[in-house]
């Protein structure tokens, strides 16, 4: 570090004549600091002991390694989760982003220095350009949503530039992610919302009534394709040509690309603009809530409104991320995916993923219903399971059949999106025949105890659903009052005595937690005294 | 006098004063609430604006004024205590009072049979 | 699907072998899996031509691919700041955070159950910000400093007193900030005023909220503590875009009198990775705390009466109030959050000190010694930035920079910046 200020120096050299050789260790000795004394802090800040003591490595990697063993993520199970596309994230994927090469390099670091950075960005948005049959790709956005706001800002400056700035209405089916009427919010539309019909396809009747009452301030519709219902809708090409029949643009919300690369580009059906999850369907991994990446594809008369950036004089459009192409370093992961699958591999996952769909489906018609198919009778990559039933026959919500899951070892599927009381379930192209099975199991295990509910062998407020998750706490209580038994509780199924994930904690109240905010460390001796613990809100009782 | 909107608000009136809740039925439907906000008093409302927002871990609904008016008090008890809309939505879980602009918009609203019909 | 060769990539990233296809397209009852693809995709919107992206490579293959793209970037060392520094991951957090599937392949924790570790790891997260903000309440991360200071002109239309049109914004704001909140403000009808947040540019009755850089992009530290006074007599918030490392030595946000705290924590320990990813923050009063975007981490209590924690307060978020939601924020950056919060535990406050003192320390070093050669400061305080007066000679500074390995910022202004780290 000292020899980087030398360098400085040497760079800077002397204004009279050639300089002296300047030294660190001469110039920094006994030298004060030049903080302004009035802003100079005297507060203490991390005194909490979490900061305080993990300060070897032995006790920093044993922390760390004590909270991963709490979580349950896909490298122990498959986490079928509706919509999020939680498929394999490949090592080979993950190895050069911690290359120096990608890693220090500063976002404004002059263009003759990033040559092999812009040969991956341009490689890459050639290989999303084939992929969709878009004409041009923004990687500014970092996630899906900025790419929603992203999109409809281009489709707002494009109505600008024809003189139809009137323009701000956003047709948004009822079953769209919430995401996108927010985005459209946040891009200064007024969101219009279209139904769905009885089979959760877009109305058309409804678009059509929309799209004429609205036609002269049309500005976009918001689809999501295949539908957030698991469904390859018919009338796709319809709805693409409604709306732009009536002055409108097509955003297509890309969450879903992983049931169509190789087998539909969005850009021949009629979208005008996608935005595309890599965290999904390109194998950015999950990290627990981010980091992701949501760049916009665009047909090409959109291209001129995509995001711009003032370190970078490509458009005049506005800058939507700090940095010109998003969080540049991890797209090397989608680049490697992609490189790694070829165009047969990639047709291949996309395969596979609606094959395990419509696999879980079948095998667990008996014991569900699904709520929506397509017009032969298949769902896409992902489907509905509908347990709204339960509730009335046996007192069951799909929040206790999600939290019976993690009994059996599985993270639960979507939960109430895009149906309240439902559960989305997406297994990806990733996922074993012999993972899918265990899953089938462990859901048809649960159908045979919701049963005995039903028939009263159970009473509806204590068994193994409403009591979810059991932990290893339950298991060595003094005493065990239940209609069940501990086996039952914890062992449902022959397989969990050989390799069990223990959740940590009882089913938390979420009531109680809402009514009494509390978003910083507690102090620690209520943490480890494990008793009902309020300060401000949490007790302490011995 | 008892009445009631479609969006699920019950309203008492005396005099010219109607105090305004939401029903058992909502309750019920929006789980254990955790958060009541309510109109500044003194505010004048319009029928059918949104007055009042209750929130529950997983839902937020506005409640809306049932007939124009001004709010002439609110209960601060609901906000320290959102459980109190659950446990007694149409005694102790009222919401805010209202001083009635128009009677006639009263009579306008559902009486108890009518939204009993309409929540089955 | 023809069946893949044992060492192709594809056969590794799916699951189902060929004789599992054929056991499960028996029981979903279709012939093949051509069959199954035409009974779920209408053949209207068919594409009839094979993907145009060339042969797939092995992973062997393809790892001299990257490394061949890869050598042709050049790692010099960047002095340009302007939001991204130098720092260093501890290799132990590197590994067993970054490089471990454990952590990176985990859900966002909606299931708070079998999401502890994360949440705790969140959880310190906020904590460290209130602390270092000194404001009582922290989100779980946003995606970027110039996104959060958008996010906080938002909020801070949401919280204050009048709903004027304008919103006021120091010029000494990074440049990338400014531009991503003038494109956010744009389609609302508000106006954005950039200026001198110290001079008569900043009215506090004419706008409802007004965002400071703290230290400046120019690497001034500023005091503004009548400014903020000013604003709150008029009823406008005060957001802070604060640097964290700069608040181990520096008077915090909270203390000044803001309403709200914005940065970013790339420098502890998340690499600039040209430009992401890095997780920002957002920090307020407790008062405000349902205003507040993204998500939020809680602590609760079990059926057994344990501390559990939880997202809190989901309300505000976009799955639940859609278009009328805090933000329409979803994936956030929790990794790189929870990385920045293990630097936060293993450093400890007297570890982050201690690193702010010697950045601080460093550039007073650089300061004297450019003083020495006959060089202007242009910066009177600073913690890790100077702006140098380079008169003509600019361009061949940088010049002679980039062969020293280094990179300083240039301006329009014909100073030279550098950020030391």
């Amino acid at each position: 570090m000292p020899d980087t200020v030398e360098a400085v120096w040497r760079s800077f050299g002397g204004t009279k004549g050639p300089p002296d050789r300047l030294s660190f260790e001469q110039v920094s000795r006994g030298r004060p600091d030049v903080l302004p004394e009035p802003l100079r802090r005297s507060s203490r800040f991390l005194t909490h002991p979490v900061f305080n003591r993990y300060h070897s490595e032995t006790e920093m990697l044993r922390y760390m390694r004590r909270l991963a063993d709490r979580d349950l993520a896909l490298d122990r199970s498959m986490i079928p989760l509706g919509s999020c596309t939680m498929k394999l994230n490949a090592t080979t994927e993950m190895v050069p982003l911690t290359w120096r090469e990608f890693s220090d390099i500063h976002p404004f670091a002059p263009a003759d220095q990033v040559a092999g950075y812009i040969e991956m960005l341009d490689n890459l948005t050639a290989k999303l350009c084939a992929i969709t049959g878009f004409d041009a790709v923004s990687l500014q956005p970092n996630s899906g949503a900025q790419g929603e706001y992203a999109g409809l800002l281009a489709i707002r400056a494009y109505h600008r530039s024809k003189g139809q700035s009137h323009r701000n209405v956003c047709l948004i089916p009822s079953s769209a992610h919430g995401t996108n009427p927010a985005s459209a919010h946040m891009a200064g539309m007024e969101v219009v919302v279209v139904a769905c019909d009885a089979e959760g396809n877009v109305d058309l009747t409804d678009l059509r009534r929309n799209a004429q009452k609205h036609a002269g301030a049309l500005a976009a519709i918001m689809i999501t394709y295949p539908s957030t219902n698991g469904v390859f809708e018919e009338h796709i090409r319809s709805i693409c040509e409604i709306v732009h029949g009536s002055g409108g643009q097509v955003y297509l919300d890309g969450a879903n690309l992983n049931a169509q690369v190789g087998l539909a580009r969005p850009g021949d059906y009629g979208a005008d603009v996608s935005h595309l999850n890599l965290h999904k369907t390109f194998c950015i991994p999950h990290g627990g809530g981010g980091p992701g990446m949501g760049p916009i594809a665009v047909k090409a008369h959109l291209a001129p409104f995509l995001p711009g950036h003032p370190e970078r004089k490509s458009s005049h459009a506005g800058a939507v991320a700090a940095a010109p192409f998003g969080s540049a370093s991890i797209l090397s992961i989608s680049w490697i995916y992609i490189m790694l699958m070829g165009a047969e591999g990639l047709t291949a996952a996309s395969t596979a993923a609606i094959l395990n769909a419509n696999y879980i489906a079948a095998r667990l018609r008996a014991h569900y219903s699904l709520l929506f198919k397509g017009r032969k009778g298949r769902v896409a990559h992902e489907c509905i399971l509908d347990t709204r039933p339960f509730k009335e026959s046996a007192g069951v919500s799909v929040e206790d059949i999600a939290k019976r899951l993690i009994d059996y070892g599985f993270h639960a599927p979507t939960m109430s999106f895009p149906v309240p009381g439902t559960l989305m379930v997406e297994p990806t192209e990733s996922e074993s025949k012999a993972e899918l099975d265990r899953f089938c199991e462990a859901m048809i295990a649960i159908r045979g105890e919701i049963r005995s509910i039903e028939e009263g062998r159970l009473p509806r407020d204590n068994n193994p659903l409403k009591n979810a998750p059991h932990t290893a706490l339950d298991v060595a209580d003094e005493e065990w009052q239940r209609p069940y038994s501990r086996a039952q509780a914890c062992f449902p199924l022959e397989r969990l005595r050989t390799d069990k994930y223990w959740s940590p904690v009882n089913r938390v109240d979420n009531v109680y937690g809402d009514r009494n905010v509390i978003c910083a460390c507690p102090p620690l001796a209520e943490l480890e005294d494990a008793h009902f613990v309020e300060t401000g809100g949490i007790k302490v009782t011995a | 006098m008892l009445k009631f909107t479609k969006d699920h608000e019950w309203l008492r009136v005396d005099g010219d004063v109607a105090t305004v809740g939401i029903t058992q039925y909502a309750q019920e439907q929006l789980g254990d609430l955790v958060f009541v906000e309510l109109p500044a008093v003194g505010k004048q409302l319009e029928t059918g604006a949104a007055a009042a927002v209750v929130e529950s871990v997983k839902a937020a609904s506005d409640v809306y004024a049932p007939v124009s008016g001004e709010v002439t008090q609110v209960n601060e008890s609901a906000v320290s205590e959102p459980g109190l809309v659950n446990s007694d939505p149409m005694g102790k879980g009222w919401l805010f009072k209202l001083k009635i602009a128009d009677p006639a918009q009263v009579a306008g609203l559902m009486d108890e049979g009518a939204y009993q019909a309409l929540t089955g | 699907m023809k069946t893949l060769a044992e060492n192709d990539f594809a056969a590794r990233h799916i699951g189902p072998s060929p004789a599992d296809v054929e056991k499960m397209l028996d029981v979903i009852g279709a012939s093949s899996l051509d069959e199954l693809i035409d009974q779920t995709i209408p053949s209207s919107i068919r594409q009839t031509a094979p993907l145009d992206l060339g042969a797939a490579l092995s992973e062997t293959q393809v790892l001299e691919r990257v490394r061949a793209v890869a050598a042709k970037n050049k790692v010099l060392t960047s002095l340009i700041g302007q939001g991204y520094y130098g720092t260093i991951l501890p290799p132990v957090i590197q590994r067993n955070i970054l490089e471990n599937p454990a952590w990176y392949t985990a859900y966002t924790p909606y299931q708070s159950e079998i999401s502890q570790g994360r949440l705790e790891a969140l959880l310190n997260f906020q904590t460290m910000i209130a602390d270092l903000t000194a404001l009582e309440i922290a989100n779980a991360s946003l995606l970027d400093e110039a996104t959060a200071a958008a996010e906080a002109m938002a909020m801070a239309r949401r919280i204050a007193r009048w709903e004027r049109p304008a919103f006021f914004v120091d010029r000494d704001c990074h440049p990338q900030t400014i531009a991503v909140v003038q494109t956010r403000a744009e389609p609302l009808g508000w106006q954005i005023i950039v200026g001198d947040p110290l001079g008569t540019d900043l009215d506090p009755g004419g706008v409802f909220g007004a965002l400071f850089q703290y230290p400046g992009c120019s690497g001034e530290i500023r005091d503004f503590r009548l400014a903020i006074e000013r604003l709150h007599t008029r009823g406008a918030i005060a957001v802070i875009a604060a640097d964290p490392l700069a608040l181990a030595l520096l008077s915090a946000p909270g203390e000044l009198g803001a309403d709200i705290a914005i940065g970013s924590t790339q420098r502890f320990g998340v690499p600039m990775g040209f430009g992401g990813p890095h997780a920002a923050y957002i920090a307020c009063k407790q008062a405000h705390q349902r205003a507040l975007p993204g998500r939020l981490v809680g602590v609760s209590i079990d059926r057994r009466g344990r501390v559990a924690y939880r997202l809190a307060l989901q309300t505000r978020e976009q799955h639940i109030r859609r278009e009328k939601a805090t933000s329409n924020i979803c994936t956030a950056q929790v990794l790189l959050a929870v990385i920045a919060s293990m630097y936060g535990v293993y450093h400890g406050p007297d570890g982050l000190r201690k690193i702010a003192r010697n950045v601080h320390r460093r550039a007073a070093t650089l300061a004297a010694g450019l003083r020495v050669l006959g060089w202007t400061i242009l910066n009177e305080n600073f913690f890790d930035t100077i702006c140098v007066d380079a008169g003509d000679r600019q361009a061949t500074i940088l010049r002679r920079a980039a062969e020293n390995g280094l990179n300083f910022a240039a301006s329009s202004m014909k100073t030279g910046r550098a950020s030391l780290a």
